[in-house]
Formats: C-alpha cells, structure tokens, sequence
C-alpha cells in the first residue's frame, strides 16, 4: 500500500489585496487577497522551505529521491532540484529531478511518485504571473507544497492512494514561450465545452478504477486554471463537499496548486475520509485518496495564511519585474565562483556553522581555528543553524547598499543556543524591527548575476 | 604586546600631499607624480637620492611598477602595500622599518587613491570570486551600529547623542574650511546635518567621510641623519599595528562601542613612545574618522576620554582647535576627503605642519610645550578592522 506520509505547505508572508489594483486601475473592486513570493524568493527557495518544513524533526524518514515540480523555473537546463537538495542537505546519494515546465507536470510528479518505489520528496512551486490589470495578476498566487510519497512500511500513511484516472488532450487552452512573462488563454467557452467531456470519462474510470460508487467520495478537490470550468465541475460530478480552492486568501498557485489544495484537504480530514483531487489542466488527471489520522505540523497551511502582511501594489509590480525602477548608482554585483560555492557549500547552502571542540564558541561562517585558543585546531564540530530562532541584538537601515528592494535592513542576531552573526532581515518593514525581536533563518536569492542565482541564508521574524 | 618599537630611531624628514578632490583632470600617475615630486623637491632631493620606495594604493594599481612607471624609477625596489583604509600609514610604517634596519638610508612612501573613475558614488571595492556568501552591507551601515549601541550602554539619550556625532562632523568641516587642500570647505551646522535624511541607520551622507581622489608622499631617513636634511625633522616614537581575528562579528559579549584593534595599538604605540597619559603630552592627534561615530568610539579607544566619556568631551569641545588635545585640525576624512591609499600620510602631514608650526594660522594649535602627535589609522568595519597608531615628535628623547 502507498500514499503519503508527510505534507507541509509553504505560502510567502506577503499579500496584495486586489481591491489595491482595482483602485489603480480604477476597475470594478475584486474581492480577497493574493500571495506575493518576496523579491528575493523564487520557485526553488519556497520549494526548499515547503520541504524543510516537511522534513524537520523527522529523523525516521528518508527520502530516495527529491523530485521539484513548477512552470516556472529559475534555471533551463540546470536542474532546480539540486539547489533543494544541497539546502536540504540530503545525501548525495538521494536523487534529485525537475519535473518542470507545463503545468500538469506537477500531478504527473505525484502520480509517477504514487506508482514508484522508496521515499520520494516532491516539491511543488509556483510564482504566478501576470500583465498589469489582467485576470492572471489578480487571481493567481505564489507558493509551495511538499509531499512525501512512500509505503505503509515507511511509516504511518497519512493518505491511503486508491486509484486513478488520467486523459490527455492535446487543445490550446493556455500557453506561454519560455520568453514571455505571463500566459495567454484561448476563449473560454471553447475550453470549458472541451473540459466536461473530459471530465466526466475521467470521473467514471477513476472511480471504477479504485473500486468505488461516486457517493463515496466525500470532498472532491479542484485544481487546474479556468474557474468557469471549475465550478461546472464541481456542480455536475454531485459531491457533496468541494474543497475551498483558497482563491481569496493565496490565489491560484499554478503547478503548486494541486499539491497546496491536497495539504489543505487532508489538514482538515476525518480519518477515512474519501478524497478525490481532480486536477484539469491539458486534460484530466484524478487521483482518489482515503485519509488517514491527521499529523501534526510544525506551521500548518492555515496558520501561514492568516499570518500575511500587506504588500503595496507598486512593490508587487516592481518585485514581478513589471515596474523597472531606477537601482542605486553602486556596481551591481558579480556572479559567485563556482568553485568557492562548492567549497562553501555546506554553510552557502546548509547554513552549517561550527562549534569550537572545547569552548563550544559557534563560528558563523564556520572556521578552521577559533577565535578562542581553548580550541583545538581543526577540531571544529558541524553545528546546523537553519531551524535555529535568535533574537535581534541591534539592527541598522541601510539606504546605500545595492539591493533589488532598497532599504537592506541588517541585524547583528544572536541565535538561542549560541551563535552570532550580521545578517539581512527580510519579510519585514523597517518600522517593524525591534531590537529582541525573535526571528529565524529563511533561504533566499540574494542577487542573479551573468545568469547564476545566488541562493544564501537571511533571517525572517517568527509569527 | 611585545613590540619592542624603534623609537628616535628614525625621523621623517620630508612630505607632500596634494589637494584632495574630485580631480577630473588628473590620472593616479599624475597623482603619483605630483605627490613624489613635491615631497622631493622640498628636500631637495631626486629619484636617485631615494633608495627604496613603498606605494600603498587599496585599489588604484597592483605592484611597484604602480610608482616605478609614471616616475621612471631607474633599479629602484618599489613595494606595493595594501591594508584596507589603513594603506598610507602601512607604506610609511614599512619605510620606516626598512631605514631602522639599515637595509637603506633613505626610503619613501608614496600613497595614491583614484576613486572617482569609477562612475559611481562612495568606495567600491574590487570584485573577489566568492560563494556569494560574504555580507553586503556598506561601511556606513556598519558604523551605523555604533550610536544605538553606546547610547544604550552610556544610557545617552539617542536624540542628544546624533548631535554629539553632528557636533563631530562640524568641527572637522570648521577645522577643513581652513585647509586650501580639503575636498569639503564649507562648515556646516550640527543642527544642519541633523536635519539630513539617514541614509544608514541615523547617518546622513554628512556622517561619511568625503571621496576623493589624492595622493601623499614622506621621506624616511635615519634619526641620526636627520638633521642633514632639515631643520625641523619629526621622529617617530612609535609604530603600531593590530589586524583584527574578527571575533567582533561572531562574539555575543562585543556590543559596538569599542574597537578593540584600536585600543591594542594605542596601547602598544603608548607603550614604544614611553607616553603613561596620551592626553596629557600630546598636541594633537589625526584620527580616522571615517564616519562620525567612529571618532567619537576613538576618543576613548585612544585613551583621550574615559569610557562613556567621549561624547561628553565632544560637547565641552575638548578636541576643537582650542581644545586640551585637538583632533583632525586638517578637517579629517570627513573634510579633507579619503583617497583610501594616501589618507594615512596625509594624517602625518598634518602632524608634519603643526608639530612643525608650519600650519596656517588660523588652523593652527595653540603653542605649548607639548611635542608629540598622534596619528591612528584604521580599515575595515567593527568586529574586523586592521589598525594602525603611529607617535611622532619634534625632538629626540
């Protein structure tokens, strides 16, 4: 028996309320909020948090493999998932694949991973885009998921997979060349004729497949990108309870979607409770779950989604690359050696410190010899820091510094149990830093230069 | 502390500085040259007369053929240092070094800073391949630290102590507007700067020293010579120098009120020149004031305020011009500008035209029996800073 063990949701702190673009347009008020990925994040940096969140005080699971799902990667050709891996620090043993680019890539991740072998990690992320004013802007949202997909043998099942179905269709729908920065739609009602055909066949063989009568199913999930044809379903298909598709509060987070609704769904299921994730994008893939006893999560998906905090829109449309804005007359950083990240990975990417062998001074970054001569030289202990919380011991607001979201606010943050370091504050206003201020390590891109991300650690208050 | 310093063992018998501006018009060779050939010629000497020479640029050249070149040195070694903001003082220190082993009998040391070709605002330093891992922050942010820090400790109000640190900026431009060769020469109010907006932390552009291109030159010579040379020559008592572990930025107990590298090379120059009380003998002092709480930091890291003291003596205006112990009475960085390579011999030509009487009158201190000058050089930020500390005086003994 298969399914999955763990889950874990990752949704940036920040939102735009789309009253907000409505009043700048001057258009008809829409309702709720959207999710806004920072300026310094991107697919992989919330797949790495989704996952870590997962993972965290789970020494009994392995994952064999990492698999990292979104339409919208930060690197063609270089594999996304690698930079997961190594922030993750999973052996180097462990596998690591994308399963990028469309869409539906995403549901095919876990469907493979549901019909597979060992511990498979999958990160699911998306940051959704969109042309000032346009339904895309407005509805969609940033964010992460991660599943562990594995045997009853590895653990508790937290979602039994019962059986599925799956139609491929090839019709213009929605597209985009890797070069443009949004999508465009074919018409609507063509779409949504296309789609309930299909649906309903998929419907049928996924029940008949996981031997069950449509009655059974008691919370059916819709994913895909046209709402029409979303609400037509869940009319037609007769269960009894759709899930909310989190569109006021987050928005709809592309190829994170599937896998962000089917958290959502089992945060909230009885145990026995029949699922049905019903994903339409490029044709119908269904996958039809029965929940098992409900874990306990670290940051549940609720909790991150009631603690957002406001974005303006002209932040939103500058961090979205749609408002170019005049950068401070500074020299714009140079790429990284790639040697030296190698060298460094462990702290670059692990946020691995070390602690001196007889003292117990942490170095960060780690240190070959410690600035107290109690210890002996390399004879450092590794000492992780990235699921530490510390607290701001003084901070400065700095205007000058080349930055892609100027002002840089800096702390000097010294982590509970020891550990000290000047690092960058994020997810923050600097009105709303304080010194003893608890916060905690986040990854992040620092900057892109000649096409390399610079991927690193700056701290986030705790919420 | 073991230095065993070389004190009356050496003595400067020449400098030269140029104006330090934004010099359009003028490369790093011509800064180069101007510098070197001022500084000869009022010895009256040649390229030839000079046997070794040391050439501290932070950024401006790589090698000695940075001075070799544009002078046309004929066989001469050139030493190319480099110590951050601390470059100048690192060729004068290494000049000296070499005289008082007897390795030569006449060295120079030439500092240079082209900055502004650059194109953009501040000091920018050259790109190292990294990891991507280092901090970004800029100086003045760093330095920014400082004020919340020691208002906290010192229980100083936060409001009064910005103005101690304004009252700070305002003296040197008081004490630069007196100086032709000063990049800044307008005073400006404590009141004024005060009413600038942050641009790190509560500094204002007005907080930062002053970037500019320049270069400086001194001639060391054996004390015992060094009257061949000149009437009035300044022998250096001592020479000090701490490059720092960096404990500063992973140690919970450093709360940015201190520079610790600066206190162990004022102890230690203390020590060399024989000086118990640094307030009571010196006549003045040139002291790195790269941003204006950094001066005030040093007013008590040098031992010229007791702890928690120095904005106290900043307001009673104790290293004004007609201060007991005046400080940066050519404007500092902050007015005289900071070609990173060429600050540190500026801030002993200073010492050379005041110890000397040779300052204009009305920048001069005031006349007394106190010989000695102080100057202290430093780079790098809080928590990893290199420091230099040097004692000149007019007589031997």
């Amino acid at each position: 028996m298969r399914g999955i063990l763990r889950t874990a949701a990752y949704i940036p702190y920040r939102r735009l309320e789309r009253a907000e673009i409505s009043e700048f347009f001057s258009s008809p008020t829409s309702e709720g909020q959207r999710s806004v990925a920072a300026h310094d994040e991107d697919t992989v940096t919330m797949a790495f948090e989704a996952a870590r969140l997962l993972l965290i005080a789970q020494d009994n699971l392995r994952p064999s493999a990492l698999w990292f799902s979104t339409a919208n990667p930060p690197y063609m050709e270089k594999t996304n998932a690698n930079v997961i891996h190594s922030a993750l620090q999973l052996p180097e043993e462990t596998e690591a694949f994308d399963f990028g680019g469309g869409l539906k890539s995403s549901i095919g991740a876990l469907k493979t991973a549901l019909t597979s072998t060992g511990q498979i990690l999958l990160a699911q992320s998306d940051m959704r885009n969109g042309l000032p004013s346009g339904e895309d802007e407005r509805n969609s949202g940033d964010g992460a998921a991660a599943l562990l997909v594995g045997d009853e043998t590895d653990g508790t099942l937290l979602a039994r997979y019962m059986g599925g179905s799956s139609i491929t269709k090839e019709f213009i729908d929605r597209w985009r060349t890797p070069e443009d920065k949004a999508s465009k739609t074919w018409e609507s009602r063509f779409v949504e004729s296309t789609y309930s055909t299909l649906v309903s066949r998929a419907w049928d063989n996924a029940l008949s497949n996981a031997g069950l009568k449509p009655d059974t199913i008691d919370t059916l999930v819709l994913a895909g990108q046209n709402q029409r044809v979303k609400k037509q379903v869940a009319q037609t298909l007769g269960v009894n309870r759709v899930l909310d598709d989190l569109s006021l509060s987050v928005g709809n987070t592309g190829s994170a979607e599937s896998a962000l609704l089917l958290v959502s769904a089992l945060e909230n299921a009885e145990p026995k409770e029949k699922i049905a994730l019903c994903s339409i994008t490029d044709g119908v893939e269904i996958l039809i779950f029965e929940a098992g006893d409900a874990q306990k999560n670290k940051s549940p998906l609720e909790d991150q989604i009631a603690k957002g905090g406001p974005v303006t829109y002209r932040k939103f449309l500058q961090w979205k690359g749609m408002l170019q804005v005049q950068p401070p007359n500074r020299p714009s950083p140079t790429r990284i050696s790639a040697a030296a990240a190698v060298r460094e990975s462990e702290w670059k990417h692990g946020f691995i410190a070390s602690r001196g062998d007889r003292t117990g001074l942490i170095h960060m970054p780690p240190s070959r010899i410690s600035v107290n001569e109690g210890d002996q030289i390399d004879a450092m202990e590794q000492e992780p820091m990235s699921n530490k919380v510390g607290v701001v011991a003084t901070f400065t607001v700095d205007h000058l510094v080349y930055s892609e979201n100027p002002p840089v606010i800096f702390a000097v943050v010294d982590f509970d149990g020891g550990g000290r370091i000047p690092i960058e504050v994020t997810d923050v206003d600097p009105d709303d830093v304080t010194i003893g201020m608890q916060v905690a390590p986040t990854f992040r891109k620092f900057f892109t230069a000649d096409g390399i991300h610079n991927y690193f650690w700056k701290v986030r208050p705790v919420r | 502390m073991a230095s065993k310093g070389i004190k009356d063992k050496v003595a400067i018998i020449s400098i030269g500085c140029t104006p330090f501006r934004e010099h359009w018009d003028k490369s790093k060779d011509d800064l180069v040259i101007d510098a070197t050939t001022q500084t000869l010629a009022s010895a009256n000497l040649t390229t030839e007369d000079i046997d070794a020479y040391w050439l501290g640029t932070a950024q401006s050249g790589m090698s000695g053929l940075t001075l070799s070149m544009p002078m046309r040195l004929e066989g001469k070694p050139v030493t190319r240092v480099e110590n951050y903001c601390a470059t100048g003082s690192e060729a004068i220190r290494q000049a000296c070094y070499a005289v008082a082993s007897g390795a030569y009998d006449v060295a120079m040391a030439v500092g240079v800073e082209k900055v502004k070709d650059s194109g953009y605002q501040g000091l920018n330093a050259f790109p190292m391949p990294t990891a991507g891992t280092n901090r970004t922050l800029t100086a003045a942010a760093m330095y920014s630290l400082i004020l919340p820090a020691y208002a906290e400790k010192y229980g100083v109000d936060e409001e009064k102590l910005r103005m101690v640190v304004a009252k700070i900026a305002e003296k040197n431009h008081y004490n630069g507007a007196k100086n032709p060769l000063a990049q800044f020469r307008r005073e400006i109010s404590a009141e004024q700067i005060c009413n600038m907006a942050a641009v790190a932390g509560r500094l204002s552009v007005f907080d930062c020293a002053g970037v500019a291109d320049g270069a400086a030159a001194a001639i060391v010579v054996p004390a015992e010579k060094a009257y061949d040379y000149t009437e009035k020559p300044l022998f250096v008592k001592a020479l000090s120098f701490v490059s720092g572990n960096g404990s500063g930025l992973i140690d919970p107990e450093y709360d940015y009120t201190t520079f610790p590298e600066c206190e162990a090379a004022a102890k230690d120059a203390y020590q060399q020149a024989g000086i118990a009380d640094p307030k009571d003998v010196l006549a003045m002092a040139e002291v790195h004031d790269c941003f204006t709480p950094t001066e005030l930091i040093l007013m008590e890291d040098l031992g010229f305020s007791e702890r928690g003291e120095a904005w106290n003596d900043v307001l009673e205006g104790n290293f004004g011009l007609e201060g007991n112990l005046p400080v940066n009475t050519d404007g500092g960085l902050k007015s005289f500008g900071h070609p990173v390579g060429a600050s540190g011999i500026r801030m002993h030509y200073e010492c050379w035209l005041q110890l000397r009487n040779e300052a204009p009158e009305e920048r001069s201190i005031p006349r007394t029996e106190r010989n000695l000058g102080l100057v202290h050089n430093l780079g790098g930020y809080p928590g990893e800073m290199v420091s230099f500390v040097s004692i000149l005086g007019t007589e031997i003994g």
